[in-house]
């Protein structure tokens, strides 16, 4: 168990790209961290640094008591699992389970317990004598958190572990690493590019761009609170609504509807989740739907608002038809940012 | 679903080009049998034919065991030993060094690496026999002259084997190399747990080319072995010939079944390896 903190760390790559801006944030002992971000944003750079496989090009990575920025990944006392498993094709599972027990100079018989352990608790016992390339995917990961588990390590690394997964085994796997990690107590550092994990996983979750970190905060905070457009449009599917508004008089306004906001006279972006808005006969928005998309549990109605793309999401019980509809806000759930750094306000 | 069986002249005429093609390429090795089974009076007199004779026994009994010089040393079975030690050391020798190259340039951050490895491959373009009297020299004032490490070690080093290692190592995923950092293998353990058995297929391949290649040596091994005890199969046959000029019978019977006996153990090796080589290919995956 550790707790993991960063200050100021930073990833300057020989060609003078920056990957990583400075980054400092502090991870609790236990804690399920996400890192959250698209393609390129630096998180797997980031995890990497904290993993050692990476060099630090500046700051100070404390994990533990320790400052391990010149420490071997193998002498950091952590866990790591990747997308593609990187299971030793050759090895049995037992074996690929074993590996990093076998290096650690840790005597036969004691490994092979703790292999059975591990291989109890992932459900993988009746496996042990398979190579890798007779495991399903789903098996393959579990092989891949049982090298993780099987080291008692302080700290697990996760690098998009569950992307090459199917969807259906993916949402399965998500609540057993989940539910292994309460179990374990091991603090813990996610990276993924899927909001949808990062929202269900996380004690708390870090947005990234472009090498940024663009909000840490608990999955509420991050898809109720967000710090900026970029974090509004990224997190949430569908994603929040962004309108171009302007404050006058005190009040905001979206074209020529008056909101029920205030703020001193200024440009605006107006942010609205989807289900923030709800249809209401008696409602001052007024939205001209032109798409519906069924997903059985609900429905999104895809329309415009004064020359403004609007999603609403709206329960199964609403008519599917396009057409002019009225609707409503919910209190308080609108944000505003600026509309020119994007920062909330 | 009918499986019709057409009649295709196209297809006649494929198998036949085939099998002319095979048949081509077996009748050396039949006459070389045929001759090797006759008195060497009736080779003489007759020529290559496709009349077996009977004498396959006492052909293979000079062959095996008869030594011509002064030592009497250069039998059959010693020149086969002689050879097997020059294949296997020639094909072992050069996976290992091969490998360790590859190993070196692939894996770590060498200043010039990429360099070091073309001035590797163009080796390639400098084989043995331009330069041999350098070579030569060295072995002799290395006092490796009629020595086994004299006639393995000046060609171990192997360009084609670097090439195809390195080809190799640059195809299995990074995240292999993380994983294993991660489990605490330093790059000692790296290279033998996980980088050699993930080779095998690799390995056996380079096997079959490296051994065929050292076991058809001629030229180095006739420069560098002058004991007769040292001789090769590939130069002792040579030899034999060479001996029986003049107005004595050539012994076509114990020549030819020596270079029956020369054709087997590589045909053996690639026949070995390959059913390794197809199971390796198929099972492996990354």
């Amino acid at each position: 168990m550790a707790q993991v903190s960063l200050n100021n760390v930073r990833k300057v790559y020989p060609n003078g790209f920056e990957a990583v801006k400075p980054a400092s944030f502090r991870i609790e002992d236990g804690e399920f961290v996400v890192l959250v971000g698209p393609s390129g944003c630096g998180k797997s750079t980031m995890l990497r640094m904290i993993a050692g496989l990476e060099d630090i090009s500046d700051g100070a990575l404390t994990i533990g008591d320790r400052v391990v920025n010149d420490l071997d990944p193998a002498d950091r006392d952590i866990a790591m699992v990747f997308q593609n498993y990187a299971l030793y094709p050759h090895m049995t599972v037992a074996k690929n389970i074993g590996y990093g027990l076998k290096n650690r100079k840790i005597p036969a018989d004691q490994i092979a317990a703790k292999v059975q352990d591990a291989a109890t608790m992932l459900n993988l016992t009746d496996y042990l004598d398979r190579k890798p390339s007779q495991l399903s995917g789903g098996q393959r990961q579990r092989v891949a958190m049982g090298r993780a588990i099987v080291r008692d390590p302080s700290l697990f690394l996760f690098d998009e572990p569950l992307s090459n997964l199917d969807a259906k085994l993916r949402n399965q796997m998500r609540i057993e690493i989940k539910a292994l990690q309460r179990r374990l107590g091991v603090t813990s550092v996610y990276v993924t590019h899927d909001q949808v994990e990062a929202m269900t996983m996380a004690d708390r979750i870090i947005v990234m761009n472009a090498g940024r970190i663009e909000q840490i905060g608990t999955p509420a905070e991050v898809y109720h609170s967000p710090a900026s457009t970029f974090v509004a449009s990224f997190m949430g599917a569908p994603p929040m609504n962004l309108l171009t508004g302007r404050a006058e008089a005190g009040r905001v306004r979206v074209g020529n509807i008056m909101l029920h906001q205030h703020h001193e006279d200024r440009d605006l972006t107006v942010g609205i989740r989807p289900e923030d808005i709800i249809p209401d006969t008696h409602g001052h928005l007024e939205v001209e739907v032109t798409l519906i998309e069924e997903l059985g549990a609900h429905r999104l109605l895809h329309g415009q608002m004064q020359g403004h793309p609007l999603t609403i999401h709206v329960g199964k019980d609403h008519p599917v038809e396009t057409g002019h509809i009225r609707a409503a806000i919910k209190p308080n759930a609108v944000s505003l940012f600026d509309p020119t750094s994007g920062v909330r306000l | 679903m009918s499986v019709s069986k057409r009649f295709r002249w196209s297809a006649v005429l494929d198998h036949s080009i085939l099998i002319i093609g095979s048949l081509i390429m077996i009748l050396p090795v039949v006459m070389l049998l045929q001759m090797a089974s006759t008195t060497d009076i009736h080779t003489m007199k007759n020529g290559p034919g496709l009349i077996f004779g009977d004498q396959l026994p006492v052909n293979f009994e000079k062959a095996m065991f008869k030594a011509d010089g002064f030592t009497g040393a250069n039998t059959g079975v010693r020149m086969l030993y002689n050879s097997m030690i020059l294949g296997f050391g020639f094909a072992i020798g050069k996976i290992v060094i091969g490998m360790m190259a590859a190993y070196a340039i692939v894996y770590f951050r060498l200043r010039f690496a990429t360099l070091a490895f073309w001035v590797i491959f163009t080796t390639l373009l400098l084989p043995l026999e331009v330069r041999i009297l350098p070579s030569y020299e060295i072995v002799q004032r290395l006092g490796m002259l009629n020595t086994y490490q004299g006639l393995i070690i000046p060609l171990i080093a192997s360009a084609t084997a670097t090439f195809f290692f390195r080809q190799f190592f640059r195809s299995i995923p990074e995240e292999l190399v993380e994983a294993a950092r991660i489990d605490g293998a330093g790059p000692i353990k790296f290279f033998v747990d996980i980088l050699v058995p993930l080779s095998q297929t690799m390995i056996a391949a380079m096997f079959i080319i490296m051994f065929v290649y050292g076991w058809n040596q001629y030229l180095w091994p006739t420069m560098i072995t002058t004991e007769e005890g040292m001789f090769t199969l590939v130069r002792g046959i040579k030899q034999i010939t060479q001996t029986l000029e003049g107005t004595n019978l050539p012994e076509y019977g114990r020549s030819n079944l020596l270079a029956i006996i020369a054709i087997l153990p590589p045909v053996l090796i690639v026949i070995f390896f390959q059913s390794w080589f197809v199971k390796g290919l198929t099972e492996s995956d990354k």
